[in-house]
């Protein structure tokens, strides 16, 4: 194993509408367990930054603490991100959105960080539909304390150490639904076709965007028993369609295997296109999505795909009516009253 | 009985229940008093409680400008039946009562060494009004006219004074003055006794304004270029917060859009509520947090995360009585070591003590300056006292010309002619480093803001010498930020004694009194207030050349005194501490008592 990361790249590699190249959005060598999930996600990420000709000052990347708190150090090195405290990712980013209402918000959070310590933050971050992206790096475990269980394990779900759980998990995506949040969608570490087009949706959402992500832990969580190793998620998969993500004004040349074919155009103009799998669930229908997610649990699967999408919600900058200039480029003329303005004050005071 | 008439220099206590709008008659009284160019200072001592519980209202009148709380009250008036016998217990001797007589007092509560005035206000009041709401209401307005009546108040004041504040509702003024002549009309009439309470117009306050300090608080952001504030609605800090909403309604709409130039939100606890103000300083905004003791406790770990990531911040801590949910009601000074170390690990915090409304709105402007010149947060300590009762100040003054400063802050420009930005990097050798702004630069001077160690790039690093290296660089900021913050008040150009009285915050209104009657005694100490943490080469001098030093602080473990202690060395036996820890400002008295009891200590061990 090396702990270097080459810094050469072959000179004809592709760029996008920026010309920057797929290595322009990397960032430094991970230093989670080989095989983790998180770095595929952190790999999706990239990947999805890179299509979606992102300007990585443009983005501000921001998560709490733990495994999947880490990972921001390894995607997009040339934006600015910010590690913060356990569990309380959502506030700081709801400060620094409101700081500044032109760049793109990615939170990265695990089941520690978002369903225990950080649950708070998490409801109350979704009743304010902060425009942003929040990806849970989701392995039903505590991996750097060693493999405790989460909220999210499942119950009955067996440790390494051959303890049987015996509480109920929290469904992310459930109880966001629930909540109002109004881009929701759940995926798996290993399916990276679906979960690229996902995270470009998110991108593209005028909203708070929640993508729930299965991502066993190849040392704590992916033992027999367990119903987050990667056999057992692999086994009980259940997409809800085939996606693909289409920006504003692009030839759409995918092509579609057998189904029902869906296009949902988004706040920007892109599209995202899927086939649908399950007749009976309707994305933007809140009440049949809430049903198929608990079909889904009664039915021990995990579903998969954009579960949930509103498009009509104000966010929180429509929400408190904020000027359309950001908030940190106003400058003393636009803020201070000035002496003359004191006058009235201490008048009305005496 | 003394019959000594008392002119512009007498203590009156109201006993009301809370929420029978007795607030804004007592104000009325107390404005009119100010009106007259007479300084007074209100203390309103009010239940944890909406509805139905005691509540006082205590209003010293002081020809010689002493605003600090009195003890012994020259005048009760008590409407209020649960409280009655304890109040009457309370006068003063030579003292007065004015009660409402409709229901005959129990024979136990009289006393023969104070005057009673009988007043049947709900008689009145059920006479002259049907609607059950404005015999309450105006029950009040009534005995602020008997008072006024009994005092010789100029009448002409409280016409000026209802027609501001009910302006826009005229037809208001003349109910309310009807009230006040039923009240003064009845004792014309009625009583015959003696009462030596008086006032007399002066012009003592020439353009002073009366406001309370959260008010002040409020309005210094936005004159400090707040853009974002988020909080948690805790007793005494929620009208900070309210106080820049409705300023930030007059001041921050964007004439053309209508849109606002400010966000307020009002977080799910204080955790979220710290959080949120660090992203938004981080995204390059000034935004502050308005808390007490509880909240500033669940800030603790978000601060210390500020404190070693270096992000400014400006935190608006007005302190009630702890520990826990203590009296949360009532004042104290006790948040201070709390506020000095928040956090774990080895932190050290900004601190400012304002005294006074003008300076609650100097001290909160200043602080976004000093947060963003150290890249760190500042805490501004107040209380309730200060925070949420008026007080008599100067008025509020802006300098027009002065820039805000924004620190070490990178622009594309600056960016564009480095070879590597180094986010840690002390570059001037003050401690200092640059930021940069997310969204400045597509390449350039992005990096990764952590609580966790790094070097001077702001990689993430667990080597010791590089942590190592960065905490010794926060301890040269901290003694950077000496030259910064504003310096300590000294009340003598030489020092005249060799025993000093320090303090801070609202103690200043009682300690200046004090020493005025110390001098009176013959006894000469000289003063100091301190304005900030850490402490300036004012205060390290003070405490250096004086033999003996008094602490005037409100809280029971003596803080300022350990502060002091522990960041300069001073040693115990020189520090000698006066406290007041029973939730209620402190008096000039007090202070007095326990300052001549401890010399006469020390005189007794000196001269042994």
């Amino acid at each position: 194993m090396t702990f270097i990361k080459p810094k050469f790249r072959h000179p004809d590699l592709p760029k996008n509408k920026l010309g920057y190249t797929l290595s322009f959005y990397e960032g430094a060598l991970s230093t989670l367990c080989a095989g983790c999930g998180h770095d595929s996600i952190s790999a999706a990420i990239i990947q999805s930054a890179f299509e979606m000709n992102i300007e990585p000052h443009k983005l501000a990347k921001l998560s709490g603490i733990g495994c999947s708190s880490k990972t921001p150090t390894y995607f997009l090195g040339n934006s600015h991100g910010f590690n913060s405290v356990h569990g309380r990712m959502p506030s700081v980013a709801t400060g620094a959105n409101m700081a500044n209402k032109d760049l793109i918000y990615l939170g990265v959070s695990g089941d520690g960080d978002t369903a225990s310590i950080g649950m708070g933050q998490f409801v109350h971050v979704i009743r304010r539909n902060l425009k942003m992206i929040y990806i849970v790096m989701n392995n039903g475990c505590y991996g750097l304390t060693k493999g405790q269980d989460s909220a999210t394990a499942d119950n009955g779900s067996i440790s390494k150490a051959g303890i049987v759980n015996q509480f109920q998990a929290i469904d992310l995506c459930g109880l966001a639904i629930e909540l109002g949040a109004t881009f929701v969608a759940q995926s798996f570490s290993g399916d990276k076709k679906q979960l690229i087009p996902l995270i470009k949706a998110a991108m593209a959402h005028n909203g708070f965007a929640f993508i729930n992500v299965i991502s066993p832990c190849v040392t704590f969580n992916n033992n027999k028993g367990s119903t987050k190793s990667y056999d057992f998620v692999r086994d009980h998969l259940e997409a809800t369609g085939t996606f693909d993500f289409v920006p504003e004004m692009e030839e759409i040349t995918t092509n579609y295997e057998s189904g029902e074919k869906h296009a949902i155009k988004l706040h920007d103009g892109s599209l995202l296109q899927f086939n649908k799998l399950d007749n009976d669930w309707d994305p933007l229908d809140r009440f049949s999505a809430m049903k198929a997610v608990h079909q889904a649990r009664e039915k021990n699967e995990i579903i998969t795909g954009l579960l949930y999408l509103n498009q009509g919600a104000m966010d929180l900058h429509e929400l408190v009516n904020t000027c359309d200039r950001p908030l940190n480029t106003l400058k003393k003329e636009d803020l201070c009253p000035g002496n003359g303005a004191l006058a009235n004050i201490n008048a009305g005071l005496r | 009985m003394s019959d000594k008439l008392k002119i512009n220099d007498f203590v009156v206590r109201f006993a009301n229940v809370n929420g029978t709008g007795s607030a804004s008659a007592n104000l009325l009284f107390c404005k009119a008093i100010f009106r007259m160019g007479i300084p007074v200072t209100p203390k309103n001592i009010f239940p944890s409680n909406i509805q139905g519980l005691p509540t006082w209202y205590e209003v010293r009148v002081s020809e010689k400008g002493y605003l600090g709380r009195r003890d012994g009250i020259d005048l009760m008036v008590a409407v209020n039946a649960q409280s009655m016998e304890a109040d009457i217990k309370s006068v003063h001797p030579g003292g007065y009562l004015l009660y409402d007589s409709s229901k005959k007092l129990p024979d136990h509560y009289k006393r023969d060494d104070i005057h009673f005035i009988p007043i049947p206000l709900m008689e009145i009041c059920n006479e002259t009004y049907t609607d059950a709401r404005l015999r309450l209401l105006f029950k009040n307005i009534i005995y602020v006219g008997a008072l006024a009546e009994l005092m010789h108040f100029d009448f002409t004041v409280f016409e000026s004074l209802l027609g501001d504040q009910f302006k826009g509702k005229e037809k208001l003024i003349a109910p309310n003055l009807n009230a006040l002549k039923l009240g003064s009309d009845f004792i014309k009439a009625n009583y015959k006794g003696t009462f030596d309470l008086k006032v007399e117009r002066r012009d003592l306050l020439k353009d002073a304004i009366m406001t309370d300090g959260n008010s002040a608080c409020g309005l210094g952001a936005i004159y400090g270029g707040a853009t974002f504030a988020a909080w948690y609605p805790i007793t005494p800090s929620t009208s900070v917060v309210e106080a820049f909403m409705e300023y930030a309604d007059e001041f921050r709409e964007e004439k053309e859009t209508g849109k606002r130039k400010v966000a307020i939100i009002q977080a799910e606890d204080e955790l979220a509520a710290i959080g949120m103000v660090i992203g938004a300083n981080w995204n390059g905004a000034r935004a502050f947090t308005a808390t007490s003791g509880p909240g500033l406790s669940l800030m603790n770990e978000f601060l210390g995360l500020a404190y070693f990531a270096e992000i400014p911040l400006v935190l608006i801590d007005v302190q009630r009585t702890g520990p826990s949910t203590g009296m949360p009601t009532r004042t104290q000074q006790s948040d201070i070591l709390e506020a000095a170390y928040a956090s774990h690990g080895d932190t050290r915090h900004i601190l400012l003590f304002p005294s006074t409304p003008k300076e609650c709105f100097d001290l909160t402007a200043t602080a976004f300056d000093l947060s963003e010149q150290l890249q760190t947060p500042v805490i501004l300590m107040t209380d309730l006292d200060l925070g949420m009762n008026d007080h008599i100040s100067e008025p509020f003054s802006w300098d027009d010309s002065k820039e805000y400063q924004r620190g070490k802050v990178l622009d594309y420009d600056d960016l564009e002619e480095i070879q590597r930005f180094g986010r840690y990097l002390d570059v001037d050798n003050d401690g200092i480093t640059y930021r940069t702004i997310p969204g400045t630069h597509p390449t350039k001077g992005s990096f990764f803001t952590r609580g966790t160690s790094r070097d001077e790039y702001a990689a993430y690093t667990e080597n010791s010498p590089a942590y190592q290296r960065n905490m010794d660089r926060l301890v040269k900021k901290w003694v950077t930020a000496r030259e910064y913050v504003p310096s300590s008040q000294l009340y003598q150009n030489q020092h005249s004694s060799e025993y000093g009285i320090l303090f801070f915050g609202t103690s200043q209104y009682a300690a200046e009194e004090a020493m005025d009657m110390l001098k009176e005694d013959k006894i000469l100490v000289d003063g100091l207030r301190i304005k900030s943490f850490p402490f300036d080469q004012i205060a390290i001098d003070f405490l250096q050349n004086h033999k003996y030093i008094f602490i005037v602080e409100q809280n029971r473990d003596a803080q300022m005194k350990s502060l002091i202690m522990i960041e300069l060395g001073i040693s115990a036996e020189k520090l000698i501490s006066v406290l007041n820890y029973d939730g209620l400002p402190i008096t000039a008295t007090n202070i007095v008592h326990q300052i001549t009891h401890s010399l006469e200590r020390v005189e007794k061990y000196t001269t042994v």
